[in-house]
């Protein structure tokens, strides 16, 4: 029984280590690129230790238990034992679990601290809007001191403690990146900060953590991380309104966006459109992908996802806009100029 | 069938009574088992109330009025007198006087009446609705689950009460007014946390 | 009356058939419907939630089926909601919390030497309210008004302004249900544990298991207000417009969470205490000695459960509340590991110091705490503040409550199925099939569970129904679908092995396993009066110590239902209680309840009408039969 036993656990042993290894990844814990993330890590480390030790020294007593002696169900049971030395062993373990219950509760503790400790007085200059099934991005451009609106692409800049305002537009969200911070939930009613210092430039991923409906699966929210003049530079370009339509098609596309159903939720800054019930739309062609990471953004799936929202993600709030596949290119193409 | 194993009769308990009252009796504990469910939901309900209170910026929220003082006022004198003639209804059940217990039956179950009659002056004098606002909302939730135990009870004893004037009184209608009384009490003492919270709590506490 | 002349004229074989008489239901349908025999009831809760966990567990193969690979479409998203959600939702409320009280109904007042609980009707209406709870939940699925918003539902998304028509109506509602019958279970269990038990079973002899089902009861009895609280709550918003969760108006979506974990954390303990409780009779017996560290496993058991009221916001560490809490709720919940270590060290300790016998429920219990220790140890890092922020809402979590249920509370479950089986039927299950379901659910659920953790790490979320091919995490997810058939694959040969050993199992006789406890002292299956005689009780392990005749009291009524109380503490003998006959009133009541709460869907009058028929098969229920008295008699 007892080889049986530690065969498995030599199972998962292997089996651990050989998907550790591919477990890095644009949204994993694994990966740390920010001061908060590597922390995290860290105890994330000192706990498995830790804990598989505790692990190791319990499979081992019951090893050694069950391979000590063989009884038979007729045989007299013991009524009176003797067990002065289990005694001292309970004793034992139980110290045993209090030093290591320490251990862990301070390194917890000393965690914590850290993490409060990063954040910076003074106001946020991010705030993201949770919302049924995207991310509203809004960030303060420093030139102007006015809010910027974007959605579901969000850039930080590197080595700076940046305070994250999060809060909810409808149900309870997650916001939870973790290459760079633990979760922080999205509650109605209330505002909710985090502060994340990234340490690595590059991209990477965040998803909604707590289940808000139909398309929970499908909220996904593209983060890069950008050298501070990178980041200026990018703020710059999420200020300024729409380009111009460059092309007959194009002004096409954007007069039917202004003037049929699109204008109605969506906004883009410079156009009459300014609603603000759903994802700004004044930089889109510059995004990675459409729909809360739904699909890479590329011509083919912004004409896809006007045509058919419903295909390519089942419930999401765009209704179907009606266009004939004429306007719907056209729209499409106006917006393929929207960098 | 026999028994599987053999066996030596070590004694009986035939001479053992067949019925006991108060904390002896088996169905005072499952009266008392209830009763901590009932009290714990009374507390949370409480701590649902302090917590509102505590997220809210005014108590009551600006623009609502507290409740009116007069009808719980005297819901709350009625039912803490009405624990004399229900202490002595419990005393006559376990000194088995069965005529006096009737009667104070009888008397519980016409003050359970008046005291709905008062309830219901009480929710006219709240001076909100359930649904203007959370106050509204957990205000009613305190005083409707409270009300749902008053009738409950009246219920209870206005059945035992009819039952007893029309059949003959055994030892376990005793141990039955006796959990009756009981319960009574702890309707009556739960609802003055409650009072205190409903009416004074949006004025001074 | 029997005259006591009588009782020591009856022969034995005279006073089984007289007990028979006395303590048997009425013939077909009627005694069906009328029984109040904890067996039959338990045995009726028992064929339920196994009818469940099998239906829940085809539809988390389901879910597999959809998740083993990137982007399949199988089920989507709609479809996959509802799968967890009636998964969990089933899972917790109608298997197993159930399914443990069921165990405790069934054993209960065998271990106790009695002849049935304290409330035999509380414990006829218990059944058909869990049964209405079932139903609840059920009958909506197959007219696809299924709840699809996860076994929590919290608002705002389960409120009136995100889930219109009646899917989150129908889980507050089997919610409900399902809480009624769990707090009429433990005040019977409560009431029986403290005022049945035999002569000379005081306090300090009190088996572990008995503890355990004490413990929870209790448990019950503090933590399932707080979910009806909020159920309610939940259902006055979406009814009659109240504004509890409505942040606009002065309400707090977050009280939602503070009173369903206040409820649904000790929800875990009170599913897993029982099993804690199996584990010890089971150790006992096949370790063929007494249980070592009785009085510290007891402790530890009332610490859990006084622990397990404190740590409610460890399920909130993300929600943004103050930090200093967080380090109290981190503290807290760690703690709770010093007892369960010592009880583990206690389990181990007994099988080191006796001579172990290896038949299946011993290998369920190895394998429960091979299993059940990953799990707590996983919890420890989801208990600490700062690092559950990455953990939470993940597939950790999902492995992590999954090693802590299935290993910790089912694998006992399976190990007790197997022991009390031949006590139940009068046969034994199949050793070598037990063994091959033993290890092919072990391996399976390893393999199945083991990569979760690796998952949620690696940056899956709970709760979602797709993921693309980019994610990385399509290699491991085959392999947790993988693991997940074979488990299931396993619990197919134990249900085989359950059915086919009914039928054609060996012979059990009325102690298969040389038990300690007083249920292996009568027949295999106990007849409907369970006892010939009252036992009496002088250790922890009666039938181990009493070498000679067992000692026995006689002289309860042959011919009426009663039962022998006993002072709570000390055990002494007290006074006879009439245990109420055989009714069709619980079952009335039932339906008299269930009309109410159904109703109570669409009009808030239904409380107001449905009351009325309430009161009335309650109040034919309690009615007592004594003669009627007339005009002018003296009282």
């Amino acid at each position: 029984m007892s080889g049986r036993a530690s065969r498995i656990a030599s199972l998962f042993a292997g089996l651990c280590a050989a998907s550790l290894a591919g477990c890095a990844g644009p949204q994993s814990v694994f990966s740390p690129a920010s001061d908060q993330a590597r922390w995290l890590h860290g105890l994330f480390g000192l706990m498995l230790w830790v804990c598989g030790i505790a692990y190791l020294l319990v499979l081992a007593f019951l090893a050694v238990a069950l391979w000590r002696a063989r009884g038979a169900l007729a045989e007299t049971p013991i009524t009176e034992p003797h067990d002065g030395r289990l005694q001292w062993g309970l004793r034992a373990w139980a110290a045993l679990i209090v030093a290591g219950l320490l251990t862990l509760a301070v390194a917890s503790f000393l965690v914590d601290r850290a993490l409060a400790g990063a954040e910076p007085r003074g106001d946020p200059s991010v705030r993201v809007t949770g919302q049924q099934w995207w991310w509203r991005i809004e960030v303060k451009d420093p030139a102007s001191g006015r809010w910027v609106e974007s959605a579901n692409e969000l850039h930080l800049p590197l080595n700076q403690p940046t305070p994250v305002e999060v809060v909810s537009a409808d149900v309870i969200h997650s916001f939870w990146i973790p290459n760079l911070s633990g979760k922080i939930d999205m509650v109605p009613g209330r505002v909710n900060r985090l502060t994340i210092t990234p340490r690595q430039l590059g991209w990477v991923r965040g998803q909604c953590a707590e289940f808000c409906g139909l398309q929970h699966a499908q909220m996904a929210l593209d983060v890069k991380v950008d050298s501070p003049a990178d980041y200026a530079a990018w703020v710059a370009r999420q200020a300024a309104p729409a380009a111009a339509p460059k092309d007959p098609v194009a002004a096409r596309g954007l007069a039917l966006v202004q003037d049929g159903t699109c204008g109605q939720c969506h906004a883009l800054r410079g156009t009459a459109a300014a609603a603000r019930a759903a994802p700004d739309l004044t930089h889109i062609a510059g995004r990675r992908f459409l729909a809360a990471g739904a699909a890479p953004l590329t011509r083919g799936s912004l004409q896809g996802w006007i045509a058919q929202p419903q295909a390519l993600k089942p419930g999401a709030e765009m209704p179907a806009t009606g266009l004939s596949p004429r306007d719907a290119e056209a729209v499409a193409h106006y917006l393929e100029g929207l960098t | 069938m026999t028994a599987p194993f053999e066996i030596e009769v070590v004694g009986s308990v035939e001479g053992l009574p067949k019925s006991a009252i108060g904390p002896r009796s088996l169905l005072w504990w499952g009266t008392f088992g209830f009763m901590l469910i009932e009290g714990t939901a009374f507390l949370l309900a409480a701590a649902a109330y302090l917590y509102l209170r505590g997220q809210a910026g005014g108590w009551p929220p600006p623009g609502d009025a507290p409740p009116d003082h007069l009808w719980g006022a005297v819901f709350t004198g009625v039912a803490v007198l009405s624990l004399i003639p229900n202490l002595w209804t419990a005393r006559m059940a376990k000194q088995k006087r069965a005529l006096e217990a009737r009667w104070g039956v009888l008397a519980m179950t016409l003050i359970a009446v008046g005291l709905m009659v008062v309830r219901g002056f009480e929710f006219a004098h709240l001076n909100l609705r359930w649904d203007q606002d959370a106050y509204g909302s957990v205000t009613w939730l305190m005083i409707v689950l409270h009300t749902t135990h008053v009738v409950t009870d009246l219920g209870d004893t206005a059945v035992l009460g009819a039952w007893l004037f029309s059949h003959e009184c055994g030892d376990d209608q005793f141990s039955d007014i006796n959990d009756n009384a009981v319960y009574w009490n702890f309707v009556v003492l739960a609802w003055l946390p409650i009072y205190l919270l409903v009416y004074w709590g949006p004025r001074w506490l | 009356m029997t005259g006591a002349a009588d009782i020591h004229a009856a022969s034995d074989a005279e006073r089984c058939a007289r007990l028979a008489k006395t303590w048997g239901d009425a013939p077909g349908l009627w005694g069906f419907l009328t029984t109040t025999d904890h067996k039959k009831i338990a045995a009726r809760y028992i064929l339920v939630a196994m009818a469940l966990l099998v239906l829940d567990g085809l539809l988390a193969v389901d879910m597999r089926l959809q998740l083993a690979f990137p982007a399949v479409k199988r089920l989507g998203p709609q479809g996959f909601n509802e799968s967890f959600s009636l998964h969990g939702s089933s899972m917790l409320f109608l298997v197993s919390v159930p399914v443990m009280e069921a165990m405790a109904i069934w054993l209960v007042p065998l271990m106790l030497g009695q002849r049935n609980m304290a409330f035999p009707r509380l414990n006829a209406f218990s059944f058909w309210m869990y049964l209405g709870g079932v139903l609840m939940l059920w009958i909506p699925h197959i007219a696809n008004v299924t709840p699809d918003l996860g076994w929590f539902e919290y608002a705002p998304l389960s409120g009136p302004n995100y889930a219109p028509g009646h899917r989150a109506d129908v889980w507050a509602q089997m919610i409900t249900f399902t809480e009624v019958a769990a707090l009429a279970v433990s005040v019977n269990t409560f009431a029986t544990i403290m005022r049945l038990r035999p002569p000379g079973m005081t306090l300090a002899r009190l088996p572990i298991f008995l503890w355990s089902m004490l413990i929870s009861a209790l448990m019950t009895i503090f933590a399932l207000p707080a979910v009806m609280l909020v159920t309610s709550m939940l259902i006055t918003d979406r009814l009659v417009g109240t504004h509890f969760f409505d942040p606009a108006v002065g309400g707090d979506v977050l009280l939602f969470q503070h009173l369903f974990w206040f409820f649904g954390h000790p929800e875990v303990y009170l599913i897993f205490i029982p099993a804690l409780g199996f584990v010890a009779s089971i150790v006992e017996t096949f370790s063929r000695r007494v249980g070592f560290g009785y009085v510290p496993v007891v402790l530890s058991l009332v610490s859990i459960g006084v622990l397990a009221f404190g740590l409610w916001v460890h399920h909130m560490f993300a929600v943004g509340l103050p930090k200093l809490g967080n380090s109290f709720y981190t503290a807290a919940s760690m703690a709770i590991a010093v007892p369960t270590g010592l009880q583990i060290f206690c389990w181990i300790a007994t099988i080191f110091g006796g001579k172990p016998v290896f038949r299946t429920p011993l290998l369920w219990v190895i394998g429960f705490i091979a299993t059940f220790v990953i799990g707590g140890l996983s919890g420890l890092m989801t208990a600490s503040a700062p690092l559950d922020l990455q953990l939470t809402d993940t597939y950790f979590v999902v492995a992590h409550l999954h090693y802590v249920l299935v290993g910790g509370a089912m694998f006992p479950l399976f190990g007790a199925f197997t022991f009390w089986y031949p006590k139940a039927t009068g046969r034994v299950m199949s050793e070598a099939w037990g063994k091959v379901a033993f290890w092919l659910i072990l391996g399976g659920f390893n393999l199945g569970f083991f990569p979760m953790h690796i998952l949620g790490l690696m940056g899956m979320p709970r709760r979602i129904y797709t993921y693309s091919d980019a994610m990385g995490w399509g290699p491991l997810n085959i392999v947790v679908s993988i693991g997940s058939v074979i488990a299931a694959g396993g619990a197919a040969v134990f249900v085989a092995n359950a059915l086919f050993s009914y039928w054609r199992g060996a012979k059990a006789g009325p102690d298969p396993w040389g038990g300690a406890t007083l249920e292996w002292a009568t027949q295999s299956p106990p007849p409907a009066y369970n006892f010939d005689h009252i036992p009496v009780v002088d250790s922890l392990t009666p039938l181990w110590t009493q070498t000679g005749p067992r000692p026995v009291l006689e002289g309860l009524s042959l011919d009426h239902r009663e039962l022998l109380l006993t002072s709570p503490v000390e055990a002494e003998p007290d006074y006879r209680q009439h245990s109420p006959t055989p009714s069709i009133w619980p079952l009335l009541a039932a339906l008299a309840t269930s009309a109410m709460f159904v109703g109570s869907i669409f009009s808030p009058w239904a409380l107001v009408w449905g009351a009325l028929p309430v009161g009335a098969t309650i109040t034919a229920w309690f009615w007592p039969k004594q003669p009627r008295r007339h005009l002018g008699d003296k009282p």
